[in-house]
């Protein structure tokens, strides 16, 4: 019996190969991407640094190209990107970095203008879901948040920890947490964050419950194309999921549609929300890209990122309604193999 | 007494809770516990079968059934 071809040949850009203890989406994404029934994707990885495991498998990455830490700016990443754009032609670009985000927002018309199309949110959404200001946009769209500080100097810690009171968690800007008993950890969690990522900080209270995550599409029109909501089975000390299955769950459902709507979100976005004990939906975070665990989508029946790159296309979409609930997903880690030469390669010459 | 709706169970008797995602495992008999209330079958009558098919008193029976289900209550298996 003969494949049945594929019909449409793209070629996709794709960030955040890093398949590491904390793990960047883009391997989840590419995995989605190649098993599309329509698109024979071309995968084209941009990488930051030479260690990130995608460069190396090249079974789901084609070819890899480094481009510019975010904080070289927007006008190095379009040079960078228009220079492997003249190889490669690519179609579509998902970027899947919090930090890289607001970059390719900024440069998304530079970038349509030569061929490469995005669907990304609006600097306006993006910057209402920033942890900075989610306060204020929970307190204007009616969301339930645990109390929180955004901080930016350590003596400050001291009197808003014993204010919230503990536990409490310490969070980085982009990235990391902290749970913290005491105001040594929750100062020491402020110096490592602070090292990390920059200022500010957020302190804010811990909330016990059950942790839940919904990877979501938003169309730019108000409307969730789809959800897909996760419970963490297993978390690592970095609190990310190891292992976690898809459940039905009618108050997440409710809360991703209305977060889609207020901020016309336009692209992926993870919600995670802690289900008190008395069933009610405290919104932690809102990242503003598909998750790490995102090929679970596709497992259960909405393969989200195929979905955002026909999207990016031009292609009109319905919405996604059903998916099976209790499919699990199981993380594990894997030695690669390596030849000297293929690092060379990638460190020197900035490809592969 | 009615199962929540999409209470999945296996005759191995594994529960599984697609809104929460919480999981749990009972024995042979809760199984079957299980599957009869599934089936909408009354208390009373799962109390007959029970004595019918286990060397079990009646009152026994009861007693044992009701822990069941006030933890299936507990675990928010079950309609309040």
């Amino acid at each position: 019996m003969k494949e049945k071809q594929k019909s449409r040949s793209i070629v996709v850009a794709v960030t955040a190969l890093n398949a590491i203890d904390s793990p960047g989406p883009g391997i989840a994404v590419i995995r989605c991407l190649r098993e599309d029934p329509e698109f024979d994707v071309k995968i084209i990885g941009l990488s930051y640094e030479s260690l990130e495991p995608g460069i190396y498998m090249h079974d789901l990455v084609d070819k890899t190209y480094q481009i510019p830490f975010p904080a070289s700016g927007t006008d190095m990443l379009l040079t960078r990107i228009r220079e492997i754009n003249e190889i490669e032609k690519i179609n579509v670009l998902i970027p899947n970095f919090d930090a890289e985000l607001y970059n390719f927002i900024r440069i998304e018309d530079r970038l349509s203008e030569i061929g490469i199309r995005t669907f990304l949110p609006s600097a306006e959404a993006f910057d209402a879901r920033d942890k900075v200001n989610l306060a204020k946009f929970a307190e204007k769209h009616h969301f339930t948040i645990p109390p929180y500080r955004v901080i930016f100097q350590l003596n400050e810690v001291k009197q808003i920890s014993e204010n919230l009171g503990f536990p409490l968690v310490v969070k980085g800007k982009y990235y990391d947490a902290y749970i913290c008993n005491s105001i040594f950890e929750a100062e020491k969690a402020f110096y490592k964050l602070q090292a990390k990522w920059g200022v500010p900080v957020i302190i804010q209270k811990f909330i016990p419950g059950t942790e839940l995550n919904v990877a979501v599409l938003g169309d730019g029109k108000g409307n969730a194309l789809s959800i897909v909501a996760m419970r963490k089975l297993y978390i690592t000390d970095k609190g990310k999921a190891w292992a976690g299955i898809t459940i039905e769950n009618s108050q997440l459902t409710e809360t991703a549609v209305r977060f889609v709507r207020a901020t016309k979100w336009k692209g992926g976005c993870e919600l995670e929300i802690m289900m008190s004990a008395d069933n009610k939906p405290y919104l932690l975070e809102v990242n503003p890209r598909f998750p790490a665990w995102i090929y679970l989508t596709a497992a259960a029946g909405q393969n989200q990122p195929a979905a955002l790159a026909k999207l990016a296309m031009g292609y009109e979409l319905p919405e996604m309604k059903e998916y099976q609930a209790g499919k699990l997903f199981i993380r594990y880690s894997w030695d690669m193999i390596v030849d000297i030469n293929e690092f060379q390669k990638i460190s020197g010459t900035g490809e592969l | 007494m009615k199962l929540k709706k999409n209470i999945a169970t296996s005759e191995a008797g594994f529960v599984f809770n697609p809104g929460t995602g919480d999981s749990f495992s009972v024995n042979q008999t809760g199984a079957e516990i299980l599957a009869l209330i599934k089936q909408e079958v009354s208390p009373e009558e799962i109390i007959r079968i029970l004595t019918e098919k286990f060397e079990v008193e009646a009152d026994n029976a009861e007693k044992d059934l009701d822990d069941f289900i006030s933890q299936l209550y507990t675990f928010n298996l079950i309609e309040r």
